[in-house]
C-alpha cells in the first residue's frame, strides 16, 4: 500500500518534469501504430514496415482473403478445401482482419467454431479427440458430402442490478448440436465454443520475450492479490516438445506459424508441412465414402504460402488510441488501475530484441494483456481442459483496438463465445480471479462506470 | 475553390481548342467574366469529368458488344458443336476479355462495377470453383453440371443464387466460369486446356453442359447491360450523379481507380503473388492461357484514362488536368504510364512459365521489372492526387 502509493507519488514528479511527448498513450505499437479509425482499422500493416517485408504481407494478405477451391482445380496453389471444413477462407470469418460473432438464429456458424474432446489427456498434453468427430465440429462440406453437424446457440436471459438500483440483463448461451452425420456424441464429450478474434497485433504479443511473460505468472499466487496467472505450456508440433503458449482464448498455441498452420487444417480443411493429416477422421471419410487426396498431392499449402500468410499475421499493425487526454476517458483510465483491471490486462509491455522481423523489436506496446491464463469462474467456464488451461481457465484477450471493433465488423460482441453483447456485460460476466475488480465496478458510480466505459472505447 | 488549379487555364487553351468535347458548352466564353481564371479551371475540370464518363461509357459498350458477339458464337457451337465453332467461340472469348480489361480502371470507388450490389464478382471473380461448375481430374461426376438430383435444370437465376450460397461466394460464374468451359483445366506446360468439343456432344451431362454454358455466358452479357445503363448519358443512372458531384469528387474517384489498379491490384494481387509464390497456375486466365492480356490490357485502361482515348474516342484526358498543374510531375507520370504498359507486353507468353526459374531468368526478370514500374506508378499517381488537393488509396486497407 505504501510502495504503491510512493511509486504515485514518483509518477506525478516524474510526468511533471519530463517531457510529455516522451510516453506517448496513443502508441499502443510503438513504432508499429497505425492512425486509422475507419472500417479498415485492423487491417494495415506495420507503420515501419520495409519494402522486402511489405511485399510479404501483400501475398499474405491474397492467401488470407480468398477464397480456396476445391481440389483438383487448376489454381493449385489455392486449391485443397476441405472435404469438411468450417469456412472457405481466412477472411470469412476474421473480417477485415477483425472478430466473427456467434451465429444467429438460423444461420449457420461463421466465425464461432465448437471444440470438442473425451476426457483426458494425450501424452502430448493436449485433448483427446472423438474417434468420430475429432476436435472440432465441421459445419460445412464439399458439395454432396454431410458436415459433421451444425451449431445452434439459443440464450437465457439473467438478470441483475447494480447496488444502484440499475438494472442490467446478461445472457447464458445454450447450445445443440444437430444435424450429426456420424451419430450421436458421447455423453462424456466436452464442448468449447470459440468465437475468430481479430488478428491486428499479433506480430508484437509473438516478440514479447518468454521471461517477460514468465515474470508476470504467479500461479500460486505467492503475492497473496487474489490473481495467478499462469503460464500454458503447450505442444509444438515441429520441435516435437513442450513450449510457452501465446496464442488462442486458452493460450494453446505457442507461435503464430503453427496457429496459422493449424487454422488452415482445422478450419479449412487445408493441409500444410505442419500438419500434413486432414482434419476428418477415418471413420468419418469411410461413413460417407470419400477419400483424402493422395499423399503426394499433399500438403496442400506449401511452406513457402505458409510463411507467408504467417508474416501477413505478424505484421497487421495495432490502431492509435484516441481521446487519449479526455477528462472522462483519463478518469476512466484511472479506475481500470484502481479497479484492478490493469492486473491481467497489462496496460504495457516491452517486446524482445529477438524476433526475425526487426519492425517488432524493442517496441513499447501497450496490448492490455498478459498473454497469461486466469480463472475466470463458472460463469464463464466451458468444463473443457486444453494443455495446463483448466475448464475454467481463459487466456486474457488484448484489448487494443477494442473501441473500433464495432466500425470494423458491426458488431460489439465479446468474450470467447460472443455472449456479451457490449463491454458492460463482458465486464459482468468477469468472476474467479477478476471476481474483486468486477465487485468494484459494480459499486462504483454510474458515472464511473461511464468513465470506465470511455476509456475501453478510447483503446 | 482549389488554388492548385489557378496556373491551368493557359497551359490548357491550347489542349482544349482540339477536343471534340471543348466546343460544344456555352460555358467555354469563361474569359469574358471577372472571374476568369477560376470559371475556366472549374470548366476544365468538369471537361475532364466529363470526357470520362464518356469514356467509361464507351468501355463499357464496347465490352458488352463483344460479349454480345462471344454469345453468338456460343449459341452457334451449342446449337452445332464441333471443334471449328468451339474454336470460334473462343477466339471470341480472347476477344471479349481485351475491352472488359480495359473497364478494371474503372472499379475501387463504389461506382456501378463494385457498389454495394455491384456485379464484379460474378463477372470477374476468381480463383474459379471449377469443381463446383463441372468435372475435373480425379472427380468425373462433381459439378453442377453432373449432379442432376439437386439441380434439375440449369439456367442464369440459378447460377446467380448459387454464387450467394452459404453467405459464401462459390465462384461459379463470369469470364473465367465460360473460359473453363471452352477451354477446360490446363494441365499442360506450355498450351491452355484441352476442353474436347465432344463434352457437348457424347460426353456424360453434355446437355446440361451446354445449358450451364449459355446460361453463364447469357448473365454475363446481362450484367454488362446493367453496366451500360449506369453510364450512358441520362440524368436518373451512375452518370447523371457522377457528373453531379464536386469535380474534386468526381475526379478523386477516377484517380482511385488509378492508384488501387496500380499498386493494390495489378502490383501486388497479380504479379507479386504469382512472382512470389512461382505458382503455375495461379494466374488469371488459367485455362486458356491468356493471362499475359490481363497484364496488358489492365494497364492500357489506366493509359486510357490519363490520354483521353479509348479506340476511336479521344478527348481531354486527366493528364490536360495534371500537366497544368503540374508539368514536371505529369510528365514523369505520363512516361510511367508508358513504361508500365511496355513493360507488361515485355513479360514473356504464357505468363505461368514466365514465373518460374531462377530470379535472373528473363521472365521473373521482366515481371519484377514490371511490379516495380507499377510501384512507382502508383507512387506518382498518389503525388499527382495531393497535387490536386486530395489523397488516394494504393492499397486495399487503405481504401
Amino acid at each position: 500500500m505504501i510502495y504503491a502509493r510512493r511509486s504515485t507519488f514518483h509518477a506525478l514528479i516524474w510526468l511533471s518534469t519530463a517531457s510529455i511527448a516522451w510516453s506517448d498513450d496513443r502508441l499502443s505499437g510503438g513504432d508499429t501504430t497505425v492512425f486509422v479509425t475507419n472500417d479498415k482499422a485492423f487491417a494495415r500493416p506495420l507503420a515501419n514496415i520495409s519494402r522486402l517485408t511489405r511485399r510479404q504481407h501483400t501475398v499474405g494478405n491474397s492467401f488470407f482473403n480468398q477464397n480456396w477451391v476445391a481440389s483438383p482445380a487448376s489454381t493449385t496453389s489455392r486449391d485443397g478445401l476441405g472435404h469438411l471444413f468450417n469456412a472457405r477462407s481466412c477472411s470469412a470469418c476474421h473480417v477485415r482482419d477483425g472478430r466473427a460473432e456467434p451465429p444467429r438464429k438460423g444461420e449457420i456458424s461463421l466465425g464461432l467454431v465448437m471444440r470438442i474432446s473425451l476426457p483426458g489427456r494425450l501424452e502430448t498434453g493436449g485433448p483427446v479427440p472423438d474417434p468420430a468427430y475429432g476436435l472440432q465440429l465441421s459445419e460445412r462440406a464439399l458439395p454432396g458430402l454431410k458436415p459433421e453437424g451444425h451449431v445452434q446457440v439459443r440464450y437465457e436471459e439473467i438478470g441483475g442490478s447494480y447496488p444502484d438500483g440499475e438494472r442490467f440483463s446478461l445472457r447464458r448461451p445454450i447450445y445443440d448440436i444437430v444435424d450429426l452425420g456420424a451419430g450421436p456424441l458421447s455423453p462424456d464429450t466436452k464442448f468449447s465454443p470459440r468465437v475468430a478474434p481479430a488478428v491486428h497485433g499479433l506480430g508484437l504479443l509473438a516478440a514479447v520475450d518468454e521471461e517477460t511473460l514468465r515474470a508476470r505468472a504467479d500461479p500460486s499466487d505467492l503475492d497473496g492479490d487474489g490473481i495467478s496467472g499462469k503460464v500454458n505450456m503447450v505442444w509444438d508440433y515441429e520441435g516435437k516438445k513442450l513450449v510457452t503458449g501465446r496464442f488462442g482464448w486458452k493460450a494453446n498455441q505457442p507461435s503464430l506459424r503453427q496457429q496459422t498452420a493449424g487454422a488452415f487444417v482445422g478450419d479449412l480443411g487445408i493441409t500444410s508441412p505442419l500438419f500434413p493429416k486432414e482434419n476428418h477422421t477415418t471413420s468419418y471419410a469411410e461413413l460417407h465414402k470419400f477419400v483424402s487426396m493422395p499423399d503426394e498431392e499433399q500438403p496442400e499449402l506449401t511452406a513457402k504460402i505458409l510463411q507467408r500468410v504467417t508474416a501477413y499475421l505478424q505484421t497487421l499493425a495495432p490502431p492509435a488510441r484516441r481521446d487519449v487526454s479526455n477528462p472522462n476517458v483519463k478518469q476512466g483510465q484511472r479506475l481500470f488501475a484502481a479497479m484492478k483491471c490493469a492486473s491481467c490486462h497489462t496496460p504495457e509491455l516491452k517486446t524482445g530484441d529477438f524476433h526475425q522481423l526487426v519492425e517488432l523489436r524493442n517496441q513499447t506496446i501497450r496490448p492490455y494483456t498478459d498473454l497469461l491464463l486466469h480463472d475466470m469462474g463458472e460463469g464463464l467456464a466451458d468444463g473443457r481442459e486444453d494443455f495446463e488451461a483448466s475448464g475454467q481457465e481463459w487466456r486474457t484477450p488484448p484489448l487494443w483496438g477494442i473501441g473500433l471493433q464495432e466500425r470494423v465488423n458491426g458488431h460489439t460482441t465479446l468474450l470467447h463465445d460472443g455472449r456479451a453483447r457490449n463491454l458492460t456485460e463482458a465486464i459482468l460476466w468477469h468472476g474467479g480471479e477478476a471476481e474483486t475488480s468486477k465487485e468494484k465496478f459494480l459499486n462504483s458510480t454510474k458515472k464511473e462506470r461511464s468513465a470506465l466505459l470511455s476509456f475501453l472505447q478510447s483503446l | 475553390m482549389n488554388r492548385k488549379f489557378l496556373p491551368l487555364l493557359t497551359a490548357l487553351a491550347a489542349a482544349l481548342v482540339s477536343c471534340k468535347q471543348a466546343d460544344t458548352g456555352s460555358d467555354s466564353q469563361a474569359g469574358a467574366h471577372e472571374n476568369a481564371l477560376v470559371e475556366g479551371e472549374a470548366v476544365t475540370e468538369a471537361k475532364v469529368v466529363e470526357h470520362y464518363a464518356e469514356l467509361v461509357s464507351a468501355t463499357y459498350e464496347d465490352a458488352l458488344a463483344q460479349a454480345k458477339t462471344m454469345q453468338a458464337d456460343v449459341n452457334a457451337f451449342l446449337s452445332e458443336p464441333t471443334a471449328e465453332l468451339m474454336q470460334k467461340a473462343r477466339d471470341s472469348w480472347t476477344a471479349a476479355r481485351l475491352p472488359y480489361l480495359q473497364t478494371e480502371v474503372f472499379r475501387f470507388y463504389e461506382g456501378p462495377i463494385d457498389d454495394e450490389d455491384g456485379p464484379e464478382g460474378l463477372l470477374n471473380a476468381w480463383p474459379m470453383d471449377e469443381a463446383y461448375i463441372d468435372y475435373v481430374k480425379g472427380n468425373a461426376g462433381s459439378g453442377v453440371v453432373n449432379n442432376v438430383a439437386e439441380f434439375p435444370s440449369i439456367d442464369a437465376a440459378l447460377i446467380e443464387s448459387l454464387n450467394e450460397k452459404d453467405g459464401e461466394a462459390n465462384i461459379s460464374c463470369g469470364y473465367h466460369a465460360i473460359e473453363f468451359l471452352l477451354w477446360g483445366q490446363d494441365f499442360s506446360a506450355d498450351g491452355p486446356g484441352e476442353r474436347p468439343f465432344t463434352d457437348y456432344t457424347t460426353a456424360d451431362n453434355a446437355d446440361r453442359r451446354g445449358d450451364y454454358l449459355r446460361a453463364v455466358t447469357n448473365l454475363v452479357v446481362e450484367k454488362l447491360e446493367g453496366l451500360v445503363a449506369e453510364w450512358v448519358p441520362a440524368k436518373d443512372n451512375y452518370r447523371g450523379e457522377f457528373l453531379k458531384l464536386p469535380t474534386s469528387k468526381a475526379l478523386e474517384k477516377i484517380m482511385t481507380g488509378m492508384s488501387m489498379l496500380s499498386g493494390f491490384e495489378m502490383a501486388a494481387e497479380r504479379l507479386n503473388v504469382a512472382y512470389d509464390t512461382q505458382a503455375q497456375e495461379d494466374e488469371h486466365s488459367c485455362f486458356s492461357d491468356t493471362t499475359h492480356n490481363d497484364m496488358v490490357y489492365d494497364l492500357v485502361g489506366i493509359h486510357n484514362v490519363w490520354t483521353g482515348s479509348y479506340k476511336g474516342l479521344s478527348g481531354p484526358g486527366l493528364q490536360v488536368l495534371a500537366q497544368g498543374l503540374k508539368p514536371e510531375l505529369a510528365g514523369e507520370l505520363g512516361s510511367k504510364i508508358e513504361d508500365s504498359v511496355a513493360a507488361a507486353k515485355a513479360i514473356p507468353v504464357p505468363f505461368d512459365q514466365a514465373i518460374l526459374g531462377e530470379d535472373d531468368a528473363p521472365g521473373r526478370k521482366a515481371i519484377l521489372h514490371t511490379i516495380e514500374t507499377l510501384e512507382e506508378q502508383a507512387k506518382l499517381l498518389v503525388a499527382m492526387a495531393e497535387e490536386m488537393g486530395f489523397g488516394v488509396p494504393i492499397s486495399e486497407e487503405e481504401g
